[in-house]
This record gives structure tokens, sequence and C-alpha cells, in this order.
């Protein structure tokens, strides 16, 4: 985990930002796999260091490849942010301790999952059978979000700006 | 034993606090948006750990096995981390029109322009 923040204090350097960002994904990762979380790992690999990358790759060259040097101080987000973590961090000793068996996150619906998913189901991996079976209408509603950003990057980038420019150019 | 239950916690606050100020303090708005997905990760990185049950496997059931981790925060972020894409989508979608109008992706220089017009 170390590394990983070794990776987010050189992205503040370099313009290699897009590819040290791509590289703490998959240490994310990494993570997950120590977490338990294989789907999500796989998840994240796929969508966080391969989907994200391409798109930003895209967007620098379309735009510029050159971040411009910083112009003004930054005291002020420095001291804001500090505050924040610090209270974060007080905030963290109230939370239970990791792999606590007993936290109440584990001892609520998490267990009835566990039990009931497989028989219920019929599908051995919980976490799946979670998403699609229990929680399908959440998946549903995640299409959708995935649907709106699509036409929302389409109308932003899309040909039919120029088009509807042509046709006010023709009807003057 | 604090120190060690609550390492992960920190890592996160760590990681969320260098997104954060990568957000607030750059001006370069491809910049800002890949310190929105750290941030992102940091948080992900913290509903995992709740779900991680010391000595457990995934939560997938086969024979032999007794102690899983909680599957419930697996799906939870498997969900968070689609539609984070597609906010990034659409926020590197809107930096390349802003490229188109103003000629450039530093925010101050955006302001500059602003007030001239």
């Amino acid at each position: 985990m170390s590394i990983t923040v070794c990776a987010i204090l050189r992205i503040r350097n370099l313009y290699a930002v897009v590819m040290l960002g791509s590289i703490f994904s998959v240490m994310a990762a990494a993570i997950f796999v120590i977490l338990d979380a294989v789907d999500v790992a796989f998840t994240e690999a796929a969508v966080g260091a391969g989907i994200s990358t391409v798109l930003a790759l895209g967007t620098i060259a379309l735009t510029t490849d050159r971040e411009k040097k910083p112009s003004h101080t930054k005291i002020l987000p420095l001291i804001m942010v500090c505050l924040t973590g610090v209270a974060l961090i007080y905030g963290t000793l109230d939370l239970a301790h990791y792999g606590d068996p007993n936290a109440p996150v584990q001892t609520h619906v998490g267990p009835d999952y566990l039990r009931d998913a497989p028989v219920k189901t019929g599908i051995p991996n919980v976490v799946t059978s979670i998403l699609a079976s229990y929680r399908g209408y959440d998946t549903l509603g995640e299409v959708v979000v995935i649907f709106t950003a699509g036409i929302g990057v389409i109308l932003l980038l899309g040909n039919w700006r120029h088009i509807g420019r042509r046709r006010e150019d023709k009807d003057v | 034993m604090a120190a060690v239950g609550l390492y992960n916690y920190w890592i996160v606050v760590f990681l969320m606090m260098a997104g954060f100020y990568i957000v607030i303090a750059h001006d370069n708005l491809v910049k800002k948006i890949v310190g929105l997905n750290v941030f992102q990760a940091s948080v992900f990185v913290m509903y995992i750990t709740f779900g991680k049950i010391q000595g457990g496997t995934a939560p997938i059931i086969a024979e032999g096995i007794t102690t899983y981790s909680n599957p419930l925060p697996h799906v939870l972020i498997l969900t968070a981390i689609v539609v984070g894409v597609a906010t990034t989508a659409l926020g590197l979608a809107l930096v390349v029109r802003i490229n188109e109008a103003y000629g450039t992706i530093e925010e101050d220089e955006i302001h500059v322009q602003d007030e001239e017009s």
C-alpha cells in the first residue's frame, strides 16, 4: 500500500500523470485481491486501469500534453487539506479494526447473504448472486447511468453541432 | 494494537487527501480529473477494508471453507467503479469541449478569457 502512496506523490510532479494513474489503478486492484474482493479487482483492473486510461489519453491527444507551471502559491489548499485529513483521522479512531469478525458490518445482512444466496440462486459466487439477483434493479440503474453518460459525451463531442450550424447558414 | 488495526484507514485518508489536494490546487483540468479518480479509488479501498474478515477468503462458496469476507461492500463498489468511469468519461468530454471553445485547459487562463470578453 505504501508503494501506491509513492505513486501518488510522483503523480503531482510529472505529466506522466495519466500513466501513473493507470499504475495506481492496477495497485488498487492488487490490494482488492489481498482484501478478498476478487470481482472488484477484475473490474478495477479492466475499467480503472484500462478504459479510464484510454479515455484520458484520448483527451490529451485532442487537447495538449503539457501542464503549465503553477503561477500562484498553494498555501491555502494545503492548510485546508491538512485540516480535513486530521478531522478524518480523528474519525477513524472510532472505526472497527481491520479484519474484526465482530464489527457491526459483519454481523447483520452479510452472513444472511452468505447463508441464503447459494441456496436461493444456485450461484456459488455470492457477489454475482447479490449483484444480478438481489440487487438487479441497482444494476439496471447503473446501466441507465452509463447510457446517460454516453448520451452526454455524444452531445458534447458529436458532429451534430456543425450540421446544425450549416443548416442555420443556409437559412440565412 | 490500534495503530495496526487502523493502518488501512490512515492510508485511505492520506490517498483521499492527496486526491483532494490535486483537485483543488491544480489548474490543469485533466490533472483534476485524475485527482478525482484517486479520491474515488481511496473510497473504494475503504469500503473493501470494511468487508475483510481476518482469515476469511473471497466470497465464493466452496467446500471446506467456513469464513468468507462480507460480499455486500464488494457489490456496492462494483457498481461505484462503473459509475465512476461514466463520470470520468463525461468529465473528459467536457474538457475536450472546453479546449475547443477556449483553446486551453488551464483554469486560470479560462478565467482571464472570461473576464476579457
